[in-house]
């Protein structure tokens, strides 16, 4: 048998690294029992898209047209639907209403089409649960902003609107009077692939509940978690801070919703797994449902690790057929037919890019903004989310001015609360502002007088000892006592508290668990006791943000996997409940932990490893490295010396001059005066950026005195302690970058990536090419050789990544990250070596034998953007990272690679009536008549602001917004246009002609591309569109 | 308050007390269901228990008039990691500390509930006690004072029983043989249209029948089932009578008065989780379980109809030829899933 299974594509927000994790469970689980998996992806960065995890893959765009050739090719049993998010969902259903499956003879596995389509059509949902009497919202589905209002007329404000068949509610939100309604339906309608909208009346304020179901076709089904959202109804569940199990429901409330939940599902005749969302107030007993998932979920990735069930296991085996009591729990060697008992809490919370947004409001509602989550494990409520809140990695804000974080809330609600207990208000004054149950804000406000104690009195063990039970780090306690983390330590040690490690089993310990899944906590019984053999401890990426996405994720698995073969047992830490690194299977033992030092350190005492894997996890663990090997940790690979020197701009400058590498004139600034004196040395235009960075936070390209002022007036603090670095910004020249790994002597060069875009662009936003395209033989050897030396003078073992820019003939050096870095998984596809486990090897002595990757293809790398989530944001890009996913595109040229790459990352091109407005700014303004011929040719009408446009012939003017209709929003909202080439100015003011133009063609769900590069390579893909595209697996394209 | 918990085998843990003052003996047992805690506490079946919760955050919504099996609370003592130090539910009308503290029953917080867990899944249930005081507690005396205690010697069903019939609803009338009885079994009877005549144990077979039931219902209760010969032989004699079902207790009985027999567990099955997969049907249902005890051998006559999923132990029977059927789980759930509420449809259809 062969079975089709479909992934969810690039990251984006609302469908983030789960989509990875869930579906290489359920190729593992098809594979077990002898069925051929055949998967597509064209998401580079998973794990599901490894040699070993299915027999065919295909990295291709999730399109329709190209499911179907791979079908063609392949010829497919059966489809797996479920496992690839709504993005898989959707694509299978459209398959299946076009009729493909049935041409084809492909069965549909899992939940029939007929019930998902039931589940997810609001419609025929909520007929159907009328059918059954199970309450749901007053609501109604509208195609027209008139069937809206007289449904408000009846039934009054607020009103949620929800498109229908989006993800993350994507164009959602809550309407409080008919303008917001007007402008939120509007959205929503263009953004639903039915051109259909549910307009509900809104239970703001009712408590949330999820129930994770599985049932087989036999009709067994259960419940593997329930989970509270903290945050009550009015914020969607992706950005609540969510429990499990709940915590406020007696048992007679959870049967009501279980009884509810297993109905529904019944009714749906679902088979596998389902999310089913419940809403309670919680003042009268009344409950409606919300929604179903009727397919894995972000919620089913997060009871999975809650409750170390293996949900996509169990529901991919019901969809072969097997009943629940046939599958084995892996976990226990008991039947997967119980429901899990959980003996500790979990929290999760999300993880919010707005530290990227700076200008993007924070404040959440029924859309999702955060990229990812981190989720804690402790045997008190508190131990979880003081635990959770330490795995943000985020600066905890302190001073907040409270009562603006509260409602609306903002991602800063949680913190908002504790300030406001730490400043004595009332449990029941903030129950007014925030609707959370009173019994979740009693925690919180013991949290804040627990703070109190420690600040007021002697640390005796008891208070000690209560501030560890409540899950306090060391350095929390540190702040609050006035002393230092390391003091605290000791202290703590000293009267004896350390932690003791509990397993997540499933059962609440009443059955022997074979998997060795840990959470600490401060008990008698340590049960990760000791355990005999060659240890190693791989830090984790902790949860997925803009600049640290699942790509590190991706490596830290493949160290685990690596150091299986070799014999060693690994361990992996981390708190990401979305990946497959915190899979119960992926490490020999699993250490479910914040990343600090506190937590990691505790850990290696525990365990007392060989070493410690640092440099996979981006940039968490590197920051973390020098103490832990300072507390007597053992760190792998390059030394802490050689991270050092690379991050130290100043040593790393001293490095490349020493070993004779060009890079562009630079210095530091410590002060405002400093930065200006730098500057006019160097000369404008100026790269500017404080030390020590994530994703280029804070970058910035100046051109000139006023514009150095402003940013750093605006962007940065800087101080001796927190020093400008300044570099000279090359203009029009090609960036490019490598991976290499080192075993300390052979450096072996990956790849050497080239930019698409000019330098300039954040090497995580821009489009890259593997070949390189333009650069000579002798800029290759150039690059290779400043490789080499510097892996050296580094000495590197392990990976490393380094960005060049390269001019006339000139390879300078940008910077070197000596880690991990998010292009490593493109690379490895691409050259068919996977260089994080070489890296692994490599870091526990192994020599590499230098191979010579073999690709006889082109693969490019495109992203996809979070900026219509965050709208409010301006999308044109510099050097700080703002994207969230990539793409990977493979094709024999590189037009066809690029466009394919561009197509998955959901650029498409309209080839009906095509249509472009174009508005460049004047230094790009030179290219307009050849841009504008290749676009005649390509039968494409041109619109275009007269600067732009005014001498091509045949285009059409278009008065400037305000200045006259129709103007550039006119033909957007029109839908006159299905393309916008807009390259923007200096300045990133929000009333500005070219940002209004980039927020409408991206709520209009057109293409807006912001760089005239970028946009002639695509429109010469464009060109070579009349040849056939071919579908390949990675291998063939690989030659 | 200061509280102790004491195990048999010297196992001592220290932890805060709340509830009532004062030192009780029981078998330590645990219950894995995340809610339900009043429910539990007001199972008779936990007679001569320490009931153990493996949730740690216990009390969370308070105690309130509803969600009660029973007048009373009847567990020895009770143990949790962490006791909610205030409630939050819209019905709560008493915090689990005044409840227990009203019904006498002292508690034990802030211990590690999963190492006993663990101690008692590898050594098996035993005797312990808990105490509760203002002042130090001896832990060595404490253990001493464990050796008079048999949990399989004591017959706790009479100490449960009710004294005097009670009648519930209205309808076809069915006798229901209190064991230990939790209320949901006569509320789940009245919701079908039956008038319940729930009765002392001690009930003779010939008193029974003087009623002229329609059905008899066997009821859970606490403590060993080969203990109350009076229930097997009162069993014997109603065998064929009319349509009989038995819970759990009423379950073990009718196997030990019919000829077969049952066995102690190591730990028992105590939770609202456990797979029960119905041998005809082949489904799955999550049933609530509390017992420490399971049939061995069928009796003579009657077919295995439910085995448990996990461990294979007997979860059901049925006896075609004389109208009986029993189930070693709770039908009636509170807590737990109701899941297998149509054994009780079932009941009523062959009345």
């Amino acid at each position: 048998m062969k079975v089709l299974v479909i992934g969810s594509g690039p990251i984006v927000i609302g469908q983030s690294a789960e989509f990875d994790y869930s579906g290489a469970q359920a190729c593992k689980a098809l594979r077990e029992e002898g069925v051929r998996v055949v998967l597509v992806n064209s998401n580079p960065a998973t794990i599901q898209t490894d040699r070993d995890v299915a027999d065919r893959i295909y990295i291709e765009p999730l399109t329709p047209e190209f499911l179907e050739k791979i079908i063609a090719k392949e010829k497919p049993d059966a489809l797996l639907a479920t496992a690839g998010g709504q993005t898989g969902l959707n694509i299978a259903m459209e398959l299946f209403r076009k009729g493909v499956l049935k041409k084809h003879n492909v069965e549909f596995l899992g939940t029939d089409a007929d019930s998902i389509e039931t589940a997810e059509s609001r419609e025929s949902f909520n007929r159907l649960m009328e059918r059954i009497g199970i309450p749901v919202l007053p609501g109604r589905v509208v195609k027209s902003l008139e069937q809206a209002k007289s449904f408000s007329d009846g039934n009054g404000f607020p009103l949620i609107v929800r498109p229908s068949f989006t993800l993350g509610g994507t164009g959602g939100g809550t309407a409080h009077d008919e303008n917001e309604l007007e402008t939120i339906l509007g959205q929503a309608l263009r953004l639903s692939s039915t051109g259909e909208a549910l307009v509900e009346k809104s239970a703001l304020g009712w408590g949330e509940f999820e129930y994770e179901v599985v049932r087989d076709a036999r009709g067994n089904a259960e419940i593997i978690c329930n989970m509270e959202n903290i945050d009550p109804m009015g914020v969607h569940t992706g950005e609540s801070i969510v429990v499990a199990p709940s915590q406020t429901l007696s048992d007679r409330d959870h049967q009501l919703l279980r009884d509810a939940s297993l109905r529904i599902v019944n009714a749906i005749g679902i088979k596998g797994s389902c999310n089913v969302q419940l809403a309670m107030n919680q003042q009268t007993g009344e409950y409606v449902v919300i929604e179903v998932n009727p397919r894995l979920s972000r919620s089913s990735a997060l009871a999975s690790k809650a409750t170390g069930y293996p949900i996509a296991r169990a529901a991919t085996k019901i969809a072969l057929g097997k009943s629940l009591p046939e599958i084995k729990n892996a976990i226990t060697g008991t039947s997967a037919a119980f429901e899990p008992s959980l003996d500790y809490v979990v929290v999760k919370i999300p993880r919010w890019p707005f530290d990227k947004f700076p200008k993007t409001p924070r404040t959440i509602g029924t859309q999702m903004k955060s990229t990812g989550e981190v989720m804690a494990i402790g045997r008190t409520f508190q131990e979880a989310l003081s635990k959770a809140i330490r795995s943000l990695e985020v600066k905890i804000p302190r001073d907040l001015d409270a009562d603006r974080h509260l409602n609306p809330p903002t991602d800063q609600r949680l913190f908002a609360i504790l300030e406001s207990f730490r400043q004595g208000k009332g449990v029941e004054l903030l129950h007014q502002k925030t609707g959370i149950n009173r019994w979740f804000l009693r925690r919180m406000e013991e949290m804040a007088q627990l703070e109190k104690r420690l600040a007021g009195q002697k640390l005796s063990r008891e208070l000690l000892l209560s501030a560890k039970r409540a899950g306090f780090s060391d350095s929390a306690i540190a702040r609050l006592t006035g002393q230092e983390e390391l003091e605290i330590r000791s202290v703590r040690k000293s009267f004896g508290i350390i932690p003791t490690y509990k397993i997540v089993d499933s059962c609440a310990g009443e059955f022997e668990a074979v998997t060795p899944y840990f959470y600490s906590t401060y008990e008698e019984e340590n049960e990760a006791g000791e355990w005999k053999g060659k240890k190693v401890v791989v830090v984790g990426a902790g949860p997925i943000r803009i600049g640290q996405g699942i790509e590190f994720d991706y490596c830290c698995s493949h160290a685990a996997f690596a150091l299986r073969d070799m014999g060693y047992r690994s361990i992996m830490i981390n708190n990401n409940p979305e990946t497959v690194s915190t899979d119960f299977d992926s490490s020999d033992r699993l250490y479910f932990e914040p990343l600090t030092f506190e937590d990691v350190m505790n850990v290696i005492e525990n365990e007392n490893p060989e070493g410690l894997i640092v440099q996979l996890g981006g940039q968490t663990g590197i920051n973390l490295a020098q103490r832990l090997e300072e507390a007597g940790a053992k760190i792998l690979g390059t030394p802490i010396e050689g991270i050092d020197k690379a991050e130290d701009r100043d040593r790393f400058s001293e490095l490349a001059e020493k070993l004779g590498i060009p890079q562009p004139e630079n210095g530091i600034a410590m002060s405002e005066a400093q930065a200006l004196e730098v500057a006019s040395r160097i000369g404008y235009p100026v790269v500017v950026r404080p030390s020590y960075v994530i994703a280029g936070r804070a970058m910035e390209i100046v051109r000139n005195e006023s514009g150095l002022r402003s940013y750093i007036a605006e962007a940065v603090e800087v101080s001796n302690r927190k020093p400008v670095l300044i570099d000279r910004y090359i203009e029009n020249a090609i960036e490019c970058e490598v991976d290499a790994v080192s075993d300390g002597k052979n450096v072996f060069i990956g790849g050497i990536m080239e930019h698409i875009e000019p330098a300039g662009v954040h090497s995580g936003d821009a489009n890259i090419v593997l070949p390189s395209i333009r650069l000579s033989d002798d800029e290759k050897k150039k690059i290779r050789e400043f490789t080499e030396k510097l892996a050296h003078a580094l000495g590197i073992v392990g990976l490393i990544n380094i960005q060049y820019v390269v001019k006339g003939g000139t390879v300078y050096i940008l910077e070197a990250n000596p880690r991990a870095s998010r292009t490593v998984p493109f690379v490895s596809k691409a050259i068919g070596l996977p260089l994080a486990k070489l890296a692994a090897r490599a870091m526990l002595g192994e020599k590499i034998s230098l191979e010579k990757p073999r690709q006889k293809c082109y693969a490019v790398k495109s992203i996809v953007f979070p900026f219509l989530k965050l709208l409010g944001t301006d999308i044109k890009l510099g050097p700080e990272m703002r994207s969230t996913g990539e793409t990977m595109g493979l094709g024999e040229s590189f037009e066809i690679a690029y466009y394919k790459a561009l197509l998955a990352a959901g650029v498409g091109i309209e080839k009906e009536r095509p249509a472009a407005f174009l508005s460049l700014r004047d230094q790009d303004k030179h290219c307009v008549p050849e841009f504008a011929s290749l676009l005649k040719r390509l039968g494409f009408a041109i619109y275009g602001t007269m600067g732009t446009v005014g001498p091509v012939e045949g285009a059409v003017g278009v008065a400037k917004i305000g200045q006259g209709h129709p103007d550039v929003l006119d033909l957007i909202d029109s839908g006159t246009v299905n393309l916008v080439v807009n390259t923007p100015t200096r300045g990133g003011l929000a009333h500005t002609d070219g940002f209004r133009m980039r927020k409408a063609s991206i709520q209009k769900g057109i293409p807006c591309i912001t760089n005239i590069t970028t946009a002639f390579e695509l429109m010469k893909a464009l060109d070579r569109l009349e040849e056939e595209f071919e579908v390949r697996t990675v291998e063939e394209w690989r030659g | 308050m200061k509280a102790v918990l004491a195990l048999k085998d010297g196992t001592v843990l220290f932890g805060t007390g709340f509830g009532a003052k004062g030192e009780r003996v029981g078998e330590l047992v645990f219950n894995t269901s995340m809610t339900g805690y009043q429910e539990a506490l007001t199972d008779p079946s936990y007679a001569g228990q320490i009931l153990l919760m493996t949730y740690p955050l216990i009390g969370n919504y308070g105690t309130n008039a509803r969600d009660r099996e029973s007048g009373r609370v009847h567990p020895s003592g009770f143990a949790v990691r962490q006791v909610s130090p205030d409630r939050e539910h819209r019905e709560a009308d008493n915090s689990l500390q005044a409840f227990l503290g009203q019904h006498g029953i002292p508690a034990i917080s802030g211990i590690d509930t999963r190492f006993l867990v663990r101690h008692i899944r590898d050594k098996g249930v035993m005797p312990a006690i808990i105490s509760v005081s203002d002042q130090e507690i001896n832990a060595k005396q404490l253990v001493e004072r464990l050796k008079g205690f048999d949990y399989s010697s004591v017959d706790f069903v009479s100490q449960v029983s009710t004294p005097e019939p009670v009648v519930y609803g209205k309808g076809r009338k069915v006798a229901l043989l209190d064991f230990g009885a939790k209320l949901g079994i006569a509320r789940e009877l009245v919701k079908r249209g039956c008038e319940v005549h729930m009765l002392p144990c001690h009930t003779s077979a010939d008193k029974i029948k003087e009623l002229e039931p329609e059905g008899i219902m066997l009821s859970n209760g606490p403590g060993d089932p080969s203990i109350p010969g009076y229930a097997h032989r009162t069993i014997r004699n109603l065998a064929g009578y009319c349509p009989m079902f038995g819970v759990c207790l009423g379950h073990q009985l009718i196997a030990h008065a019919m000829g077969g027999s049952t066995y102690k567990l190591k730990f028992g099955h105590r939770g609202s989780n456990h797979p029960v997969q119905d041998l005809q049907k082949g489904r799955v249902a999550i049933t609530t379980q509390n017992h420490g005890f399971a049939v061995k051998e069928l009796p003579k006559g009657f077919e295995l109809t439910h085995v448990n999923v996990n461990d294979g132990s007997i979860e059901g029977m049925r006896c075609r030829d004389k109208g009986i059927f029993s189930v070693q789980y709770h039908p009636e759930a509170s807590p737990g899933p109701h899941d297998s509420g149509q054994l009780f449809d079932e009941f009523v259809r062959m009345m």
